[in-house]
């Protein structure tokens, strides 16, 4: 389980970037998980309360946005929405698709501050 | 109550070990060391596989060395060594990956540009090492006979981000009722056009196969690194 690195990556960045917007304290953390970053959003919850303690982020909450795997297909000529992570074919034509336009995202997209 | 605002980020969270991993990246390109993270879940055979693969190298008179990593015990370092490549053991403590940040410090005073090949044996894990990047050039998903065709499935995401899969112990294929075409769909399923290789490293097939891969592929690295700063 990763998670924990990753919850204290995210204390990391997010405490420099509030301080930096002059914050009082953070009321919560907008995270982009896309369906291929490798993250399970409730071992990341939990870790994120543990690893908050004590810290600037403490009491704040995570908001998780999860991000579609997306990817580009060279014979529709478009970019699709594929409905899991197990089959990279596009679900129009079938045919494979590999080339990811999203899906891998793993960012603070944005912090809610006071005041 | 307050009020409240918000203010964009952007920032990537792993964005110290992606930037520390570029470091590695770049200075891997000045020595000119091709390094290959190796990654499976535990059992594949990743340390048979990378023994085999040392010792098959060194006795081409290829220069290779090898960063092995493991939650505790040094057994797998002392192993490869039998090989005559210097292998040095990363015990992670109970860490389920490797970092960039590992690597870094693990490399000491190895002379690099002394190296043609590094290899990094990665914690046997099929979830977290898929998100950490190591500054390598190529990463190896191993996948033994022995558990069955549909992990690449199971696992997506590291079967995806590998740009090579090697499956292995083939000698025990029969035994199993392994079913080669249904891995190699569920490999192309997760991760189309990926190249894949079956070995035994008991017994030594589809070992050229892969001295071939691992050659051709620093080959273009190579020629890819001179273009570029031409």
């Amino acid at each position: 389980m990763h998670e924990l690195s990753l919850a204290q990556g995210i204390v990391e960045q997010a405490t420099a970037a509030a301080r930096e917007a002059n914050a009082e304290r953070v009321v919560a953390v907008q995270l982009k998980v896309g369906r291929l970053a490798g993250v399970e959003p409730g071992a990341l919850r939990f870790c994120y309360d543990a690893a908050t303690q004590g810290t600037f982020l403490e009491g704040s909450r995570l908001e998780i946005v999860d991000v579609p795997l997306v990817v580009w297909c060279a014979h529709c000529l478009t970019t699709v929405e594929l409905p899991g992570v197990q089959s990279f074919r596009c679900p129009t034509c079938a045919t494979p698709c590999g080339e990811i336009r999203q899906g891998r995202e793993l960012e603070i997209a944005s912090l809610e501050i006071a005041p | 109550m307050s009020q409240t605002r918000i203010v964009e980020v952007r920032a990537g969270i792993l964005k110290k070990n992606d930037e520390l991993a570029r470091a590695l990246r770049a200075r891997f390109e000045e020595a000119g060391v091709y390094v290959v993270n190796l990654v499976s879940s535990p059992g594949t055979g990743k340390t048979q596989f990378l023994e085999r693969t040392l010792t098959e190298l060194v006795a081409r008179g290829v220069r290779t060395a090898a960063l092995v990593g493991d939650l505790e015990t040094d057994h797998d370092a002392r192993r490869l060594a039998r090989s005559g490549a210097p292998a040095r053991q990363i015990n992670t403590h109970g860490r389920c990956h490797l970092e960039a940040e590992m690597i870094g410090d693990f490399l000491g005073e190895w002379e690099l540009s002394a190296l043609d090949f590094l290899f990094i044996e990665n914690v046997g894990n099929l979830v977290c090492p898929a998100s950490y990047d190591l500054g390598e050039a190529l990463r190896v998903a191993l996948l033994s006979v022995t558990e069955g065709e549909d992990k690449p499935l199971k696992y997506p995401t590291m079967f995806n981000s590998a740009d090579v899969a090697v499956i292995t112990k083939m000698d025990l294929a029969e035994a199993c009722d392994f079913d080669r075409a249904a891995a190699h769909a569920a490999i192309h399923d997760v991760r189309p056009g990926m190249t894949i290789l079956e070995v035994s490293s008991k017994r030594g097939s589809g070992m050229d196969d892969w001295m071939t891969l691992l050659h051709d592929r620093r080959a273009a690295w190579h020629r890819r690194a001179r273009d570029g700063s031409a």
